[in-house]
């Protein structure tokens, strides 16, 4: 809010005598004021106005996970994800989905690594023991086997967990209909 | 003043931007200073790398949705540079311009007309090389102004108020050269100086070495720098020496201009592979060959960069959305790899080995000049050895060759990504230290601690600061001496061509800002009708002086024909074909570019001479 001027006796006279000629005069401004007069009644009055709560146009559910498809789009564009995924697998040779698995690993590696800062939740090796102090968060560890009794605990490393340190999409045009996770190939002659 | 100093790296493959702050006015940190450059990776996803891709892709009307080649910048953008460009034009070749700076610097074509993409249908608008080369300046000034200069406060910042260092080939002709500026003024960059790359190389090194540099180089020591980029190879040799108490390095010699560099080395594993998938009946198309030398790419970096592994496997895939089924396998061993890449690329020869040449014909003039012989180390010994007997022959030689068959390197510094294989640069040095062992000299030792992608922009952005009087400057001037074409006067005789001499213009070592002599050959031109000049350069006389005559340029190797220059003299042609006398001056411009002149003889008319942008037919 900006500061208030501070109004002296007269100065409020003054705006009484204008404010009861222009409410009476000007229906716009007896209607600007009206909310104040109701706060006032209310109480609330000199609490910033809340914004009108402007019921927001639902977005379509492609628009509001945009990202995560354009996250798919780039794992198929650079590793050929969704390919994958999509293919049957049962009826090929080990040797031809471990090729095929080169491709997705080597794309879906250089995306991650790209737009995603990607580290260990705790530093130990697995396998170590390792202690969850008191006031630990539930988020990052996971508590398994035999939980019972106060923390600290005392426990062996099972996985280190993942945690994104950095988060580095690219923006993508609103003007793209997001729904295109790849878009068909035509070779012209 | 300028803020900043801005090197541009303006590469055939990737440019790149670095800048120094001049106001700070201290070395940088390694990884600091590189200009993020937005691009399009993808239609609609802007993304800023640190590399831009040198590729134009023009696009077809249709081709892409609208809105979706929109820059933060230029939102109804529609032509592509970088990333983008280059992913998919691999698709579309024949909408897709590369290696513009190659074409750049070919004097067989008419560098100023629209003629790429070479292969484009009828309807696409082709763009000339010096339009490719200003897109690209253009995007990273647009991307400059985009990132450091948005709001009015800002204004200040804007690229075209700092000082610019393009980099180009230490082989790149005063026509190439020419032509960079000129781009770099259509993209709208009004203060630019020329850099040559190797220097360049040597600017970051030293940046990064700070005062410990005086520990690592002492004086007498000869500096080689082998830069083997995208496209080309280029060579230069730089010395340290005292001078009144004074460290001082001096550039002593480049070499010539080679098409060959990490590209070709690429191509040559993806077709060796393709050959043997053939043989197993197996196709790719030119998509898949593309995957195929991206893949052998990668390959060949695991290969040089884990000793202990003996193949790698790649895998192809298929365009399909059959991924599996339609992958191709196949593998690189370390045996080929060395056959193909270090033995092929690098072999150990004889310091007496010359590279081949092939004859030319004339047909071959259109395509891009690629080197004949792919031995680095071949060329690299022509080029010491060519060297060595030109500085012998100098009195002034600043590096002592009495009694060596070629120039003795004592330190060697690597650029170009082609050199992120350590195997490759060991090549370098063994054959190199063979050839030294084997001439009685010492072995060089390399100069470690230079980023190989990088160096050249944050060498560039460092020599502006240098430029201001700070650190140790390379000195050197002109790699070459100039000469124009004399016909002397001699009687008809039918079916022979009188022999042309060549006149020196413009010596050897010619320092930035400064002109040389009028030699006092006189040329009488005609009023009105442009006259042409043939004009050489040779990078191994080293002691002519302006005004010295070279007899008959036919079958001289030491002196290379440029593309020629021409003038014409304002005026009307007159009926009996007046000849104005004229003497000829040559200046080397504070940007860093050859200008040749007109001085008309007893009078006060000049007139600047254009180094045409194409060689005679």
């Amino acid at each position: 809010m900006t500061e208030q001027p501070q109004l002296s006796f007269f100065a409020r006279l003054w705006l009484a005598f204008l404010c009861f000629w222009r409410v009476l005069a000007s229906r716009p401004f007896a209607q600007a004021v009206y909310p104040l007069s109701q706060g006032y009644d209310a109480g609330t009055l000199g609490r910033p106005a809340l914004p009108k709560e402007e019921p927001k146009p639902a977005l379509p559910p492609e628009r509001e996970h945009a990202s995560a498809l354009v996250l798919l789009s780039m794992l198929q564009r650079e590793g050929r994800l969704i390919d994958f995924l999509q293919e049957n697998v049962a009826g090929f040779p080990d040797a031809d989905v471990g090729a095929a698995a080169r491709i997705v690993h080597e794309g879906c590696r250089k995306v991650v690594q790209q737009y995603l800062g990607l580290k260990p939740v705790l530093p130990q090796g697995e396998g170590a023991a390792v202690t969850v102090p008191a006031g630990f968060d539930a988020q990052r560890i996971r508590l398994t086997g035999n939980v019972a009794g106060q923390p600290p605990y005392s426990g062996a490393l099972k996985h280190h967990g993942w945690v994104a340190t950095e988060v580095k999409f690219p923006t993508v045009s609103p003007a793209l209909d997001p729904r295109v996770v790849a878009p068909a190939e035509v070779e012209l002659a | 003043m300028a803020r900043y100093a801005i090197g541009i790296d303006l590469g055939t493959t990737h440019s790149a931007v670095s800048y120094f702050n001049l106001e700070e006015g201290k070395p940088r940190g390694s990884a600091q200073s590189m200009l993020p450059i937005a691009q399009l990776t993808a239609p609609g996803t802007v993304e800023a790398r640190t590399l831009l891709p040198s590729f134009l892709y023009l696009p077809s009307e249709q081709e892409f949705p609208a809105g979706s080649l929109g820059l933060p910048w230029k939102a109804d953008a529609t032509t592509l540079v970088g990333e983008l460009a280059r992913t998919h034009g691999a698709k579309v070749p024949t909408r897709l311009v590369s290696s513009a700076k190659s074409w750049l610097s070919h004097p067989g074509v008419d560098r100023r007309s629209a003629m790429l993409p070479w292969q484009a249908p009828p309807e696409v608008q082709r763009v000339s090389p010096l339009e490719a080369s200003a897109r690209y300046l253009r995007h990273l000034r647009e991307a400059w102004d985009h990132t450091f200069a948005r709001t009015r406060e800002e204004a200040g910042n804007s690229l075209a108020q700092q000082d610019v260092i393009i980099t180009v080939p230490a082989s790149f002709d005063p026509a190439a050269r020419e032509l960079t500026l000129e781009a770099a003024q259509a993209a709208g960059i009004p203060n630019i100086t020329l850099l040559e790359e190797p220097q360049a190389a040597l600017y970051a090194w030293l940046e990064a070495q700070g005062e410990g540099f005086r520990k690592r180089v002492k004086p007498g020591e000869v500096i080689l720098v082998v830069d083997v980029g995208g496209g080309t190879s280029d060579f230069s040799v730089i010395t340290v020496r005292e001078r009144g108490g004074e460290v001082e390095l001096v550039r002593v010699a480049v070499g010539d201009h080679i098409l060959l560099g990490g590209d070709n080395m690429d191509l040559a594993l993806a077709h060796t592979l393709n050959q043997r998938l053939a043989a197993e009946g197996k196709k790719l198309d030119p998509w898949q060959f593309n995957a195929l030398t991206y893949g052998s790419r990668q390959a060949k970096e695991t290969l040089y960069g884990d000793p202990t592994l003996a193949r790698v496997p790649i895998a192809i895939p298929g365009r399909g959305s059959s991924l599996i089924g339609g992958t191709l396998r196949t593998e690189l061993s370390r045996e080929e790899l060395e056959k193909l890449l270090t033995d092929g690329f690098f072999p150990v020869s004889p310091m007496t080995e010359l590279p081949r040449t092939a004859r030319r014909t004339g047909l071959a003039q259109m395509a891009l000049p690629y080197a004949q012989d792919p031995g680095v180390t071949r060329h690299l010994a022509a080029f010491l050895t060519r060297q060595a007997q030109a500085l012998a022959s100098s009195p002034d030689s600043p590096v002592d060759v009495r009694s060596k068959s070629f120039l003795h390197p004592t330190a060697v510094l690597f650029n170009g990504g082609v050199f992120k294989a350590g195997p490759l640069k060991a090549r370098v040095m063994e054959v190199l230290n063979g050839w030294l062992t084997a001439d009685g000299g010492a072995p060089a030792k390399e100069l470690e601690g230079a980023d190989l992608d990088l160096s050249v922009a944050r060498g560039a952005a460092y020599y502006g600061w240098v430029r201001q009087g700070h650190g140790l400057r390379i000195r050197g001037g002109t790699a070459r001496a100039y000469y124009v074409g004399v016909e002397t006067a001699m009687p008809a005789v039918p079916g022979m061509e009188p022999p042309v001499k060549a006149l020196c213009v413009a010596p050897f070592g010619m320092e930035e800002g400064t002109q040389a002599d009028v030699p006092p050959q006189e040329f009488g031109l005609v009023t009105g009708e442009p006259t042409q000049f043939r004009f050489f350069a040779s990078s191994v006389r080293r002691d002519d002086k302006v005004g010295n005559m070279i007899d008959d340029v036919a079958g001289r190797e030491e002196l290379e024909e440029l593309a020629p220059i021409e003038t014409t003299l304002p005026g009307q042609p007159q009926p009996y074909g007046d000849l104005t006398p004229v003497n000829l001056q040559a200046a080397v411009t504070e940007v860093g570019t050859l200008e040749l002149r007109c001085l008309e003889k007893n009078g006060t008319g000049r007139w600047k001479l254009e180094l045409n942008v194409r060689m005679k037919e």
